[in-house]
């Protein structure tokens, strides 16, 4: 980190961990926080970041991306990936195992941070397998891949089908203290389903994936972790009986988090239909009813979701221009997720705060990551926000390589302007741009 | 065009209006069908591909029967497998036979939406033969004129004869029973929308396995007992079973499926009303979903199906094939005079 200063001034300081809102400038200062004061003078030679009319919030924190590197490199890099992530106002992402090879030893683990080191722009934070090769047979290197940075463990992509080596992957873990991230789906009941069940799905004629499929499993898992006293993080969390468990767990007391996307906080199935089988539609979950996001918003704005994440999965359009049942499910959101969740607020679903809260913070503590504050002495990761900025969305313009977004084209209000990382610029909107 | 559409992609986008278009020039349509000269100039120069991904030889047969009456050149496209197992994408297909410069492209496909994902491609026209679970509009438009036909009394009667045609008002207030693998069903769900538009009321029957959710908002009443669901009713379409969902396991097996909603002589003798016709999509699986007395049988208007389906077809190619200026009605007299 460097040792320049850098004051932001001007701005409203959101900053739930420190109960932080309201007009205050900034200080940077060897990579850290130095200062967040109503008035502190400005040196005469030091830089400065106007930031009147915006937010300043602690660099947002996704605890689910994949980032393709090793291995998918047409699809995505970490350099890219970074690059898409600070452009969103993301200072720290969770790189999901699934690459090729993948994630389950320290030398993939160590690529990827190398990758993250030389590019040099967003922090990146290996999650390592929970099964050996992502197989689902018996646990990988917790240990090994815990020294190497791993930072929580997920065979995201696929579910643990078995149950006994889910229970044994919750307790082992705890000797590690690592979280295991859980991608919930019970295949059986998934079948060939290439969407929601329900009436959207009848009038497509595509075969339905029910919200039972995910809610078993997250019932499956919460009951193991009553059993091992392990840490379990439920990703991409879709449906109103997911909720309903999830809470259940966190008022009895267990060591129950999860997260939800940008995308089931949003859109719903209708829009396959719609979009007129659009595949920027198809994802895993899928896009479930509108009483599930209901429920999902519910669940965001009372806790019972810490917080947000984007589940990026951005993809060629080889994976993607094909019949909606051929196209792989994904899409890519570190680019567009503030700007889709602030609606949230407009709309009267959540509080500014909470909103920051859940894209910071508490998706550090789920994962026990630096960060996710504006504390005097934490990491100088700093997204400057403007709340009023129109933008039309373009995936051509995406730093990301996917193009894969179901806002393609849409008109969105909210767009990140600076990112700092470690006190470093790494990203400024280009004026011409929005 | 139908109407507003360039494409036939379902008959759920079309209103009543636009179905009543295609079912009204499919009459001239039929009336030429029957000449003893099957040949009209009117589609002369245009090219249309038959783009099968399934294998149906009715469905392309009688679409090439359609384009062949029309004097349109008709090409046949088969290929086994879908972009999953081929190196070639159904885009790339599509694109590849755009550069042959068809005017219409009738295409069958394993795959709800692929008709839609190729009209998105391509500038010619794009008309569905079927795809996936999704619709299958020419023969929910072939069952209607069917029903339309029988409803107003003209079946049987010589096509072009006074009084001989049928009216289309004739279905509204009906009730029409579909019965059998709905959830599979692309027939189910084109019979479903054009049943409903044209102003009948509709029953869904058949295992709960085989009922997907949403029937009612379609504006069906589901029913899982076959007499609760054909009594009274004024038409009933019998759905094929597929063999390959034995065991899916939606159903135990064709022996206990045929004994509570397959339909045989008895059944019908006791549970239909006299005037009660019914359809099927075919190929009929004897002994199964229908008995064979029952298919055969007088209630049975399953070849009026296969005929009108040829009407049907010509209508659509006519339609799509850029052939039609101005009205409906002169074009079917164009079609109808040379
Ligand atoms: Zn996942």
């Amino acid at each position: 980190m460097n040792g320049e200063t850098i004051f932001i001034e001007g701005g409203r300081v959101i900053d739930p961990a420190s109960g932080t809102d309201g007009v205050r400038t900034v200080v940077l200062r060897d990579g850290r926080i130095a200062e967040v004061a109503e008035r502190w003078e400005r040196p005469r030679d030091v830089r400065a970041i106007d930031a009147r009319g915006r937010w300043v919030v602690p660099g947002l924190v996704d605890l689910h991306v994949h980032l393709r590197e090793p291995g998918q490199e047409y699809k995505e890099t970490v350099e890219t990936g970074a690059r898409a992530a600070v452009a969103g106002g993301f200072t720290a992402v969770c790189a999901m195992p699934n690459t090729s090879p993948v994630n389950d030893n320290a030398s993939v683990t160590e690529l990827m941070l190398a990758r993250a080191a030389a590019a040099g722009l967003a922090r990146v934070y290996p999650v390592g397998c929970i099964s050996r090769g992502l197989k689902g047979e018996e646990l990988a290197e917790y240990g090994e891949l815990k020294s190497a940075g791993c930072v929580a463990l997920s065979d995201d992509g696929k579910p643990v089908t078995s149950s006994a080596l889910m229970r044994r992957a919750l307790e082992y873990a705890r000797a590690f203290e690592l979280p295991v991230t859980v991608h919930e789906e019970d295949l059986g009941l998934v079948g060939k389903g290439v969407m929601n069940e329900g009436p959207t799905a009848t009038r497509l004629g595509l075969k339905g994936i029910p919200t039972a499929s995910e809610e078993v499993m997250v019932l499956r898992d919460i009951a193991l972790a009553e059993l091992t006293g392990g840490r379990l993080h439920v990703a991409h969390l879709s449906s109103a009986g997911s909720v309903r468990a999830v809470r259940d767990a966190k008022r009895r007391g267990l060591r129950v988090s999860a997260e939800a996307t940008p995308h089931h906080l949003t859109l719903t199935d209708e829009d396959v239909a719609r979009s007129r089988y659009d595949t920027s539609f198809k994802m895993n979950p899928p896009l479930r009813s509108a009483a599930d996001v209901r429920a999902v918003r519910e669940g965001l704005a009372d806790g019972t979701i810490d917080c947000i994440a984007t589940d990026h999965a951005p993809h060629s359009a080889v994976e993607k221009d094909l019949e909606f049942e051929a196209a792989a499910n994904g899409i890519v959101g570190l680019e567009t997720a503030f700007a889709v969740c602030l609606a949230l607020v407009r709309e009267g679903a959540l509080s500014e705060t909470r909103l920051v809260e859940a894209f910071t913070i508490a998706a550090a503590r789920a994962f026990g990551l630096p960060g996710g504050t504006l504390a005097r002495g934490a990491p100088a990761d700093v997204a400057i926000l403007d709340p009023g900025l129109t933008w039309r969305c373009d995936p051509g313009r995406f730093r990301s390589k996917g193009r894969n977004s179901p806002w393609k084209d849409a008109l969105l209000v909210g767009r990140c302007t600076h990112t700092l990382v470690g006190g470093r610029l790494v990203h400024e909107l280009d004026r011409g741009e929005p | 065009m139908i109407g507003r559409h360039r494409h036939l992609i379902g008959l759920e986008p079309l209103s009543r209006e636009e179905i009543v278009g295609v079912l009204q020039l499919a009459i001239s349509m039929k009336e030429v069908l029957r000449r003893p000269i099957k040949k009209v100039p009117t589609l002369r120069g245009k090219a249309v591909v038959n783009l099968f991904f399934e294998a149906s030889t009715r469905t392309r047969t009688s679409f090439e029967t359609a384009a062949k009456i029309l004097s349109a050149d008709a090409l046949n496209w088969t290929s086994a497998s879908s972009s999953v197992t081929k190196g070639e994408t159904l885009v790339d297909t599509a694109r590849n036979i755009e550069a042959m410069h068809p005017d219409v492209l009738v295409i069958r496909h394993p795959a709800g939406g692929a008709p839609q994902l190729v009209a998105d491609h391509v500038s010619c026209a794009v008309v569905s033969a079927g795809d996936g679970a999704h619709e299958h509009p020419s023969q929910g438009l072939l069952d209607l004129y069917t029903l339309a036909e029988h409803f107003s009394g003209v079946r049987g009667k010589a096509v072009g004869e006074k009084g001989a045609a049928p009216n289309f008002g004739s279905i509204a207030g009906k009730t029409i029973a579909i019965v059998g693998d709905v959830s599979h069903s692309r027939v189910a769900r084109s019979d479903l929308h054009g049943f409903t538009k044209l102003g009948a009321r509709v029953r869904v029957c058949g295992p709960p396995t085989m009922i997907p959710q949403g029937m009612e908002t379609l504006g069906a009443t589901v029913h899982y007992q076959l007499r609760e669901a054909v009594e009274g009713a004024d038409a009933v379409v019998m759905l094929r079973i597929q063999h390959e969902r034995i065991g899916d396991p939606l159903i135990p097996g064709t022996r206990e499926y045929s004994k509570f909603w397959g339909l045989n002589e008895k059944k019908a003798a006791e549970w239909l009303t006299p005037g009660c016709v019914i359809l099927h999509p075919g190929p009929v699986n004897r002994g199964v979903e229908l008995a064979p007395e029952v298919a055969d049988g007088a209630r049975s208007v399953i070849l009026d199906q296969v005929e009108n389906g040829v009407a049907i077809r010509m209508a659509i190619l006519y339609l799509l094939a850029g052939g039609a200026q101005g009205a409906h009605t002169s074009a079917a007299e164009g079609a109808a005079r040379s």
